[in-house]
């Protein structure tokens, strides 16, 4: 595989869309690349008739044709290693300040209640992947708890050089803790407030970590162009530190780790409804592999009759209407691609080949298209194709390609590629970003473990994954751009991560 | 003076009480009582035991005693001091039946013993019969990302299928079984393939598809864990175990 730099600055109209905001293409600029160096000739033919046929659909895609173009024309591209040119090129974060929330009285619960908001509004505005915030060493000492409280030069003076603010105050009595919240546009002397927001709920340190997710996230979407926070979302995973693989869940932070089955069993691949309301897996029984449903809301297993045909059962996954479950099932030979309702019923083949078919994920954008993992021509490769089981097409040229997780756009796979395989073959398992259009990919973990179960957060901005590094297993998250990686889970074995939907 | 007074004062008291008391009248005597008649008593019989519910196997102390008894028996011992304990262990429940015989007559007693079967044992022929279901069937290997039987796959395949022809009761599950590298998901798939093959392999040679059952492992239960090559061979595999 011939991999080839684009130019730093490079702009294309096509890339600008990989993901929303342009969040992705103006952090990437610093290295893209394409499956399509090396092709056979007959893929080559494929590919170029099917840009030559989206080219006459659509001028815009012009310039995506010439790149395309010129990499077929360049005879030896050189080959480099990874780097890191540089980030946020071209793009300007919103330089945010979060000011620690001013306590009101003396309730001696108070402190603790607004060390963990503080805390938690901080690191969701870290996390968040759209800010620039100053760094608690460059906050001014002020904790204003009221808009007539607040000096604004003293938060856009250097070094804080805030564009906006947010602050409030915390109180806590008989019970209840009670939060206001400002955000202000330090910018905007005449009319500064952007948000105001109040909470009264029950004082505990959850939910005053709940009340700083909340705010979070209303200061997310404000600034986000509209996207949506993960602040309140939840990560589902695997989990061996009880001695049995159970399924568990997380605050998308990694806090609030808790099990969610207590089976006994080996339990993989949980995978939460679009509703939050249950949650889909595969577990090991007496007659091999079941897809099985748990209710959250009722707090059991309920029946899922399509998930027990006896064989392997598994890698159930959610449409993002909530009608139906696409998983793999070996009913009827090699492991195929079926998908059933979401009650259970009704379940239909999709796939009918040689190797196994399996880890199937919707399109959420279309909910007519499933990309998936298939051995059919020997090592797993990612393929995509219609509900109906037509017009596959094969995403991946080669390597070990597994795990796949389609983006919210719709526009985008990550799964994980260990793309030098073979013997003798310096190859790690990463992480990549692969834009569906363009079969063009981006590595997003180097050189650090084996990664595995790439799963975007609601957002576009996030991916969640497992990474085992000397024998042991831990969620992480990231930008989806690779940067800001942190480990969740520290505690035993951790696995197949599945990031909630709202 | 103290010296004589503490020898008169108990003195002077003990007069006093002998005088007291012999100033009680003295009963007449009864008569004598008539001989009693010359009658032999009859023997009386006891016996326990301890305890009276056990497992076969178990020891049962038996205790007896008897009284006005020449003799003494109990049925199937024979006979017996006619009192005394003995130590028996009884396969199956028994009455322990006890007759003391005097001049006077006779006297019977018994105890009954409760004998429990013992636990089944089912565990000598089970190993054996696992023993030798692990002696004969012989797991197979796979290549890598392969789940076709390969040349020296099938020899082992066809020793296997003909011991399960001679063992027609034999039911055994067949597990497919991958190496580390990869996904849960795909190698539960691979897995799958690979215990379906060596199924569909015996039932080309006659074994029925009643006696078979499949489960894919997938990479969750390791025969070996370290990142070697050898290591991973022995995880590509189809094993067999005996279905109980």
């Amino acid at each position: 595989m011939t991999r080839c730099k684009l130019p730093t600055g490079f702009n294309n109209p096509q890339i600008d869309e990989w993901v929303g905001l342009d969040f992705i293409s103006r952090r990437v600029g610093l290295e893209t690349h394409t499956t399509a160096g090396r092709e056979a000739g007959a893929t080559r033919i494929f590919l170029l008739g099917r840009i030559a046929h989206r080219m006459k659909a659509s001028l815009r895609t012009l310039p995506l044709f010439a790149l395309v173009l010129a990499f077929f024309l360049a005879t030896e591209l050189p080959a480099q290693d990874w780097v890191h040119t540089g980030t946020n090129l071209g793009n300007d974060r919103i330089r945010i300040a979060a000011a620690d929330f001013k306590p009101v009285g003396e309730d001696p619960q108070t402190p603790a209640l607004k060390a963990a908001f503080d805390a938690t509004l901080y690191t969701d505005l870290a996390n968040a992947g759209i800010f620039d915030l100053v760094s608690k060493s460059m906050l001014p000492q002020a904790t204003p708890g009221a808009p007539p409280e607040i000096n604004m030069t003293q938060w856009t003076a250097a070094p804080a050089n805030a564009a906006m603010v947010a602050f409030g105050a915390l109180s806590s009595s008989g019970g209840r803790l009670v939060v206001y919240g400002w955000l202000f546009d330090a910018k905007n002397t005449v009319n500064p407030q952007v948000l105001a927001k109040q909470y009264n709920e029950e004082a505990s340190q959850e939910m005053a970590r709940s009340v700083a997710h909340r705010f979070a996230d209303e200061i997310i979407y404000r600034l986000g162009g509209g996207i949506n926070g993960i602040a309140e979302t939840k990560i589902y995973f695997v989990s061996s530190r009880t001695g049995s693989k159970e399924i568990w869940a997380m605050d998308y932070d990694g806090q609030n780790q808790h099990a969610i089955t207590h089976l006994g069993a080996i339990s993989l691949s949980p995978r939460i409804s679009p509703d939050n309301s249950r949650l889909a897996f595969a577990s090991l029984g007496n007659q091999g592999w079941a897809v099985r449903m748990y209710s959250l809301e009722l707090g059991r297993t309920v029946s899922f009759p399509a998930g027990t045909a006896g064989g392997s059962n598994q890698s159930p996954a959610w449409s993002a209407d909530g009608t139906k479950i696409a998983f793999s099932s070996s009913r009827s030979g090699s492991p195929s691609i079926w998908v059933a309702d979401a009650s259970g019923a009704n379940p239909r083949k999709l796939t009918s080949f040689k190797g196994p078919d399996v880890s199937p994920t919707w399109n959420p954008r279309t909910g007519t298209e499933i990309a998936w993992v298939s051995g059919r021509t020997g090592l797993p490769q990612i393929y995509t194709m219609d509900l109906d089981g037509a017009n596959i097409q094969r995403m991946t040229d080669g390597g070990y390609a597994i795990s796949p997780s389609w983006s919210p756009n719709g526009q985008a796979l990550t799964f994980s590629w260990n793309r030098k395989y073979g013997p003798g073959a310096p190859g790690g398992q990463d992480i990549y970003y692969f834009d569906i259009a363009s079969k063009r990919w981006l590595q997003l973990t180097h050189e650090s473990g084996s990664n595995d179960f790439p799963c975007w957060a609601p957002d576009g901005r996030h991916i969640v994954f497992e990474r085992t590094i000397g024998g042991r297993t831990q969620i992480w998250s990231m930008l989806a751009d690779g940067t800001q990686q942190q480990q969740l889970t520290k505690t035993g074995n951790n696995f197949m991560p599945n990031w909630s939907w709202k | 003076m103290n010296t004589r007074n503490r020898i008169l004062v108990p003195v002077a008291l003990l007069l006093a009480l002998v005088t007291v008391a012999g100033c009680k009248k003295k009963p007449v005597p009864p008569p004598p009582p008539p001989p009693p008649p010359i009658v032999v008593p009859a023997p009386t019989a006891q016996i326990t035991a301890t305890p009276t519910l056990i497992t076969a196997g178990d020891q049962v102390v038996l205790t007896w005693r008897t009284t006005d008894a020449s003799s003494a028996s109990i049925d199937g011992i024979g006979d017996v001091p006619t009192s005394g304990t003995k130590t028996v262990t009884p396969s199956v429940s028994t009455s322990y039946h006890l007759l003391a015989r005097g001049e006077g007559g006779s006297a019977e007693a018994s105890a009954r013993v409760t004998v429990n079967p013992p636990p089944a044992v089912v565990q000598p022929p089970t190993m054996s019969e696992e023993e030798e279901f692990r002696a004969n069937m012989q797991d197979i290997f796979f290549d890598y990302d392969a789940a076709t039987i390969r040349a020296d796959a099938q020899a082992v395949l066809a020793k296997d299928s003909s011991y399960l022809a001679s063992h027609p009761n034999v039911k055994f599950v067949i597990g497919g079984y991958c190496d580390e590298r990869g996904s849960n998901e795909y190698n539960i798939g691979l897995g799958q393939n690979r215990a379906d093959a060596a199924k569909n392999a015996f039932v080309s040679a006659g074994v029925a598809a009643s006696r078979i059952r499949v489960v894919s492992y997938g990479k969750e239960k390791p025969f070996c864990t370290e990142s070697t090559e050898g290591c991973w061979q022995q995880n590509r595999r189809a094993g067999f175990t005996l279905d109980r």
